[in-house]
């Protein structure tokens, strides 16, 4: 048999790259996705059935151990509540607060550029500075806060924020809210100026006041780009894990202890592996029910 | 002229606007004057609102104990994955976009991928990287970040695909040109305004990244989200380097959002709002 013509070789592979060209482009980059993304999720599987620790490496099969510990486990509920908390009280602020300041500067304004690349600023910053900046700032003596709490009460304070019990929550809310609200307004701010002038228009000489046009024509204008805005900030605060890393890591005790902070704590300070696999598994599995129903229902809204 | 009761307004909105801005520049500013003041400044009752004299002493003792090679550190990793996660996530989402492959469903798992909580992830990762000789390598990082970013960067890019018109690609293959020649040759360059918007958020979240450097990293590629946090004390903080390198991280993220105004709100929307 002769050899193959190395002209019909390649011209052979060219037709399998043409044939499969859109597997070949995908391919890449599902095996990345699939190695970092699903093998882990396996991983964590195989680990949570087991008992591995520090101290003890006992890979035999131990049911549904870890599981029914977590389910008991104080600790860990008192974190989903302590996220639940953070996540129920910073989200509504952050969307009202963005929408009000999208309101301010929606029409024209001098400046209105400048002012609205200056307020996106705190968004990029990296969570963990803001958690530094913000303990600077919250500093008992050296700290402008408790300074300008002084000017108004008229002698000096030395109020300790990141320890004190009934304000650790404040503390870590306004660093939240601070960082978080700028996102907020800046979607906010593109959806309002999407919103049809001449239905605005249309309702201003119709006499509608302000609440009325806002309620009726502004408001189901701008639910698919709210709707999108409160899921991002909704996964983005289920995980907060940075400032209150640089804040107060989880403390006074464990009082600001979210899930993320506990599944850290549990994983890589007291080197309970399969019992942080089984909270993570746990995590995953409740975030992905919610992002399923959420995703549905964007799709019937659309 | 102006009526009075709409200039009122006008300047009512106008000193709102200032100070929303001031209010929330202000721990920016706090930080910044933060880096410039010495310890003994800076440990001064009561505090000082403006520097005594401007010094960039917190800087040179950063760069001169080397601990600036964190920023050169975090840099690498996010230059790396950014181009990796471009060049697998722009063909991912061009196949996406024209060919549909793989339907509805593998652009919603890919997009699912987006939303597990590093948390979740990085436990197993850990273990496997462990396993792998992974852990605290440039590698490790990289393909981490990578994977993080790519479901961005395809959703992302499966817009701006969408975007250019079918007619150019098809002429292109009318004129003879392979698929490969119309992805290089047509896609791309049309591409080019929305890869650049894409490629520097895809930065910004990878160099922004706390978490994953942690548990990743011990002392070779520790980034500079790791090297503030080493500055925590635990009865005093060293608040010279803590502010000396968050600015350090902070001024080239500012830079490229300036630049980049005009796709912020697409970016961070994740495509949903077209800005």
């Amino acid at each position: 048999m002769n050899p193959p013509d190395p002209a019909a070789l390649r011209r052979r592979k060219a037709n399998f790259a043409e044939r499969h060209f859109d597997r070949l482009l995908v391919a890449p980059a599902i095996t990345v996705l699939l190695l970092i993304g699903v093998f882990p999720l396996v991983y964590l599987l195989m680990v949570s059935f087991q008992q591995i620790t520090m101290s003890e490496e006992n890979r035999a099969f131990a049911g549904l151990l870890n599981y029914s510990r977590l389910f008991t486990d104080t600790r860990f509920w008192e974190s989903v509540l302590h996220t639940l908390f953070i996540g129920a009280i910073a989200l509504p602020l952050e969307l009202l607060l963005g929408l009000a300041m999208a309101q301010l500067l929606l029409d024209k304004l001098p400046g209105r550029q400048v002012f609205v690349a200056l307020l996106v600023l705190p968004t990029v910053i990296s969570p963990i500075v803001s958690g530094a900046t913000w303990a600077l700032l919250f500093d008992n003596r050296f700290g402008p806060i408790n300074q300008m709490i002084g000017w108004v009460v008229g002698h000096p304070v030395t109020i300790l924020w990141t320890v004190k019990p009934d304000l650790v929550y404040p503390a870590i809310l306004l660093c939240e809210v601070w960082q978080w609200t700028p996102f907020m307004f800046l979607l906010l701010l593109a959806a309002l100026s999407n919103v049809d002038k001449s239905q605005l228009e249309a309702a201003a000489i119709d006499g509608a006041g302000f609440w009325r046009t806002f309620f009726r024509i502004v408001l189901p204008a701008i639910r698919p780009v709210l709707a999108i805005a409160i899921l991002i900030r909704a996964l983005d605060l289920f995980r907060v894990f940075d400032i209150i890393w640089a804040l107060t890591k989880g403390g006074p005790g464990t009082m600001t202890e979210t899930v993320s902070v506990f599944n850290y704590t549990q994983g890589f300070q007291q080197f309970e592996t399969s019992y942080t696999a089984a909270a993570s598994l746990v995590i995953v599995i409740i975030l992905s029910v919610v992002i399923m129903v959420a995703l549905r229902r964007m799709r019937i809204d659309r | 002229m102006i009526p009075r009761r709409r200039l009122g307004v006008l300047v009512a909105r106008y000193v709102a606007a200032v100070a929303l801005v001031l209010a929330f520049l202000f721990p920016v500013y706090w930080l910044f004057m933060t880096s410039l003041k010495t310890a003994d400044e800076i440990f001064s009752f009561p505090p000082t609102w403006w520097p005594a004299s401007l010094q960039f002493g917190n800087f040179m003792v950063l760069f001169k104990d080397g601990d600036a090679g964190a920023v050169w550190n975090s840099f690498v990793l996010a230059t790396s994955s950014t181009v990796l996660a471009m060049i697998l996530g722009t063909m991912c989402a061009y196949a996406l976009a024209r060919f549909r492959t793989g339907g509805e469903h593998l652009s919603n798992w890919i997009l699912s991928q987006r939303m597990i909580p590093p948390i979740a992830v990085v436990f197993p990762i850990f273990l496997l990287y462990a396993w792998l000789g992974l852990v605290d390598t440039f590698t490790g990082l990289i393909l981490l970040y990578t994977a993080f970013n790519l479901p961005y960067v395809i959703w992302m890019m499966n817009g701006y695909v969408r975007d250019i018109p079918l007619e150019l690609e098809e002429s292109a293959l009318v004129d003879g040109c392979t698929r490969w020649q119309v992805l290089w040759k047509v896609v791309f360059p049309m591409a080019r305004s929305g890869l650049v918007a894409t490629a520097i958020f895809t930065f910004v979240f990878a160099w922004n990244d706390f978490i994953f450097a942690l548990v990743l990293s011990r002392t070779e590629v520790t980034t500079y989200t790791v090297q503030v946090t080493h500055y925590f004390g635990g009865q005093s903080n060293f608040w010279t380097k803590i502010a000396a390198m968050s600015v350090l991280g902070t001024l080239p993220v500012f830079v490229a959002v300036t630049f980049m105004q005009r796709w912020l709100v697409r970016g961070i929307s994740m495509g949903a709002v077209k800005g």
